[in-house]
């Protein structure tokens, strides 16, 4: 049990997915500007990447690994992640309208999110079991939405006070925001 | 013709370089930027990945249904990619090893799928194969940009050589994670005020 509360803190904070290991930052700087969306993305982003993760480390130990084909992880694991973001989008329209309205413009972005894919083949790479796949993909999820809705909060904020300097507004001073976020999650490093 | 081959080719270095204008790709720019061996390793595999895709993808843009388009453009990338990962592991190894799960990362880079639907998809093969080159040339310049900020303030030396002066002490903060994004941002604002300045001039 321990080790799985530890895996969460590290997968979250400590070796946040977005701040530390640089994945998903396309959204990070394209959708924060408002608050809704970056709530709907991150949503939409923990909903299928831990989706993504624990059928990508199915298909690879079932099929990959007893085939001896590991070097088409790449290309089947892609495919694997467009095909689920389309299931997901035809089944939540079909079963929750309202969450499908919410989320659903941003399901055909996830596809070529890079943290969903990196989240697959990490879990894969740091030979996982299934529960730890599982706790990983889930956590590293939520670590991506806690930034996603954070960064979108300050950014707020920062477009109220109008007090950037003008050649830093927009994509720059986000960039320094999540440098300097980044330095406090790293600050928890102690905890583990 | 040729005019506008050279055009498409060199839009990518600064007119529309792309992850420091389009904040696209920021993801690879901002992890293997720490050495410039390495940014020029991802650099050269992002390159031929692109040029690859692109062609393929303009070859076959007249065959694919538009319903089905991302889907096709995606095994093309993908296998892309899966070439370069093999042909690195055998080939380049100690690189290999110092990119790690950025190479199959490629397969997601925006730049790649965003060029195959901005642009492949609609133009003949001449000119997707230059663009694809500008625009891999371009990104793999923004890395080496960073890369060289990084290594020569961060660790004092550049592709490996001692730059700075004996007894350097180093930004370390630089090499680290939240460096990287800091110094980017702060990239992305001094092109933004040199860009301001060539607008006055040709105004």
């Amino acid at each position: 049990m321990q080790e799985y509360l530890l895996m969460i803190v590290a997968a979250m904070f400590i070796n946040n997915i977005v701040l530390i290991r640089f994945m998903g930052n396309c959204p990070v700087v394209g959708v924060t500007s408002s608050f809704e969306s970056a709530v709907g993305m991150g949503a939409a982003v923990v909903f299928v990447a831990t989706m993504a993760g624990t059928t990508c480390w199915i298909i690879q130990r079932t099929i990959l690994d007893v085939l001896g084909i590991e070097y088409l992880q790449t290309l089947v694991f892609i495919l694997v992640i467009a095909a689920l973001v389309q299931f997901v989008e035809i089944v939540m329209q079909k079963v929750a309208p309202p969450l499908y309205r919410a989320l659903g413009i941003f399901l055909p972005l996830i596809t070529t999110n890079c943290m969903v894919f990196g989240v697959a083949v990490l879990n894969i790479k740091e030979d996982h079991s299934f529960m730890e796949t599982l706790v990983f993909s889930l956590a590293s999820a939520v670590g991506f939405g806690l930034v996603l809705v954070f960064m979108a909060g300050l950014r707020e904020r920062m477009d109220a006070t109008g007090r950037v300097p003008r050649p830093l507004k927009g994509v720059p001073i986000t960039l320094i925001t999540a440098g300097m976020m980044g330095l406090s999650f790293a600050g928890l490093l102690g905890m583990v | 013709m040729a005019a506008r081959i050279v055009a498409e080719f060199t839009k990518g270095f600064w007119k529309e370089i792309a992850p420091l204008r389009f904040a696209l790709g920021i993801c690879p720019a901002l992890a293997v930027s720490t050495k410039v061996e390495s940014a020029l390793g991802m650099g050269m595999a992002v390159v031929f990945v692109l040029c690859m895709s692109n062609v393929l993808i303009s070859a076959v843009r007249n065959f694919v249904p538009d319903k089905v388009r991302i889907a096709v453009f995606i095994s093309i990338i993908a296998t892309g990619v899966v070439i370069v990962e093999l042909v690195m592991q055998a080939y380049f190894y100690p690189l290999f090893l110092v990119l790690g799960i950025w190479i199959p990362l490629i397969v997601v880079n925006c730049i790649v799928l965003g060029r195959a639907e901005a642009f492949a998809r609609k133009n003949p093969v001449i000119l997707s194969l230059s663009d694809g080159l500008g625009m891999g040339l371009g990104f793999t310049l923004s890395l080496v940009v960073i890369s060289s900020l990084r290594e020569i303030l961060g660790a004092g030396s550049w592709l490996g050589m001692m730059v700075m002066p004996e007894g350097y002490p180093g930004f370390g903060f630089l090499l680290r994670p939240p460096g990287a994004f800091v110094i980017f941002g702060l990239i992305l604002g001094a092109m933004n005020v040199i860009s301001a300045k060539i607008e006055k001039k040709t105004v």
